[in-house]
């Protein structure tokens, strides 16, 4: 070997574990398209661990169950994940679970998709799927921005916050998705952070076992954009700051709970209540009208 | 960890042990698991992976209890941890002892 060509120090040699094949969570990942193309320290990759861990913990049959996203960064969540799953196109996540639900009953579909994905362009389809009732389990990704495309303000960046089409910071009055989610109908709404990996996990467990439109919202760091047009360091930092600033308040009055630019974020579960669902609604009210007439649709395999 | 009184089970009590694996070429270098680490048990290398990341590196072997909170936070995908006995079996005392300085 020439001299130019051996490497410089050794660290670049590389040794190449076999853990990746013993990763406890193999089976739910699609592990040959990792690594993912989320930045270092944004906390997305994450929300999949909980998604993960709590699907384990709800016992569900992984074949019961389909994930659904839309489009941006949150949006690829659906590309990693090894059960039947879906990108579909921006907006229209909600749609098309509302679908896939319609047409398999029995079938488990949740939602991971992102702020502006879910409550801008499909913001239509959250209040109706929401009024409903419809048996979807939502996990919006707040990053309080469009990250994708670049950083723009949307419907959850806070007041004040800047944004690359808010350079001189946000103006217009943000939602507060979980007193959207509950007024529209929702019987499941909580909120955590990235951090609170734990009761997150187990919120998403009750939220799959919970009969008809469970909402889950997750602060989670976009450190590329937000963090850094709003110069509040990497994901780490906002991490700690999550730490340091959200109170757990469960079954806090969803009115209360706006969130404003970097003051504390009250997280817990909000809202678990018991409502027909959308299939129950329906059945009961025909069989109610038309007797013996109404024949239930089961699902493609039971007709 | 001080005590005000001894609890009564001390003795019994078992720690749980166990060994962080890290998958060094996935890793973005976070440090979210150096963070969050409860026992301290990681600690950032100054080596590169391919893509140019520092990654983590076990540097209290002993001290990791096998909670998971570093699987659990990454996301990445890049470090977990697996159940193992304590390779010393005096280990529970250092940590014990540990806990009280
Ligand atoms: C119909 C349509 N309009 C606009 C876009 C451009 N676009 C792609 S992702 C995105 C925003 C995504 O924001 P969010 O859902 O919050 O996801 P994030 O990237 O922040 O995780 C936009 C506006 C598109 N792909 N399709
Ligand atoms: S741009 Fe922001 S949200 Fe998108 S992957 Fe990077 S850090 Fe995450
Ligand atoms: S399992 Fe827990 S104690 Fe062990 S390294 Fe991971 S975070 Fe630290
Ligand atoms: S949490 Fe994961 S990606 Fe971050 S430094 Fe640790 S192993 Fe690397
Ligand atoms: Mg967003």
């Amino acid at each position: 070997m020439s001299k130019e060509k051996q490497p410089l120090t050794d660290t670049l040699h590389i040794p190449e574990p076999e853990d990746e094949l013993t990763h406890p969570m193999k089976d739910y990942l699609r592990s040959e398209r990792l690594p993912h193309i989320w930045c270092s320290t944004c906390g997305i990759g994450t929300v999949i661990t909980a998604f993960i861990t709590g699907l384990e913990k709800s016992k569900l049959e992984k074949e019961k169950v389909a994930v659904v996203s839309g489009i941006g960064c949150s949006g690829r969540a659906a590309g990693y994940i090894r059960l039947d799953s879906f990108h579909t196109t921006h907006g229209r996540a909600i749609p098309f679970a509302t679908g896939l639900a319609l047409g398999n009953p029995e079938l488990k579909v949740a939602i991971i998709s992102g702020d502006g994905d879910l409550t801008a362009i499909g913001g239509n389809h959250f209040i109706h799927a929401a009024r409903r009732n419809m048996n979807l389990t939502i996990i919006c990704i707040n990053n309080f921005n469009y990250a994708m495309t670049g950083g723009q303000a949307g419907p959850t960046t806070p007041l004040k916050a800047n944004a690359s089409t808010a350079p001189y910071g946000c103006y217009e009055y943000p939602f507060s998705l979980p007193f959207l989610a509950e007024s529209s109908g929702a019987v499941f709404v909580a909120r955590w952070t990235s951090l609170h990996v734990r009761r997150l996990a187990k919120s998403i467990s009750e939220a799959l076992l919970k009969p008809g439109f469970s909402f889950i919202e997750v602060i989670s760091p976009c450190p590329t954009l937000y963090a850094r047009r709003n110069r509040l360091g990497t994901g780490l930092d906002l991490m700690k700051f999550y730490h340091d600033n959200a109170v757990i308040k469960h079954g806090a009055d969803t009115s209360q709970v706006d969130i404003k630019y970097q003051e504390s974020i009250i997280v817990g579960k909000f809202v678990d209540k018991d409502k027909p669902t959308f299939f129950e609604s329906r059945n009961n009210f025909l069989k109610d009208r038309l007797g013996n007439h109404f024949i239930p649709y089961k699902g493609p395999e039971k007709i | 960890m001080t005590y005000w009184r001894v609890p009564l089970d001390l003795n019994e009590i078992k720690i749980p042990h166990g060994e962080p694996r890290i998958i060094i070429k996935r890793c973005k270098g976070c440090g979210f698991c150096v963070e969050y680490c409860p026992r301290d048990v990681l600690e950032m290398s100054t080596e590169f992976n391919r893509k140019g990341y520092h990654y983590p590196e076990v540097i209290l072997e002993d001290a990791c209890v096998n909670c998971n909170l570093c699987e659990m936070i990454c996301p990445e995908f890049a470090i977990f941890c697996i159940e193992t006995k304590s390779k010393h079996p005096e280990s529970d005392e250092v940590l014990r002892r540990k806990d009280k300085s």
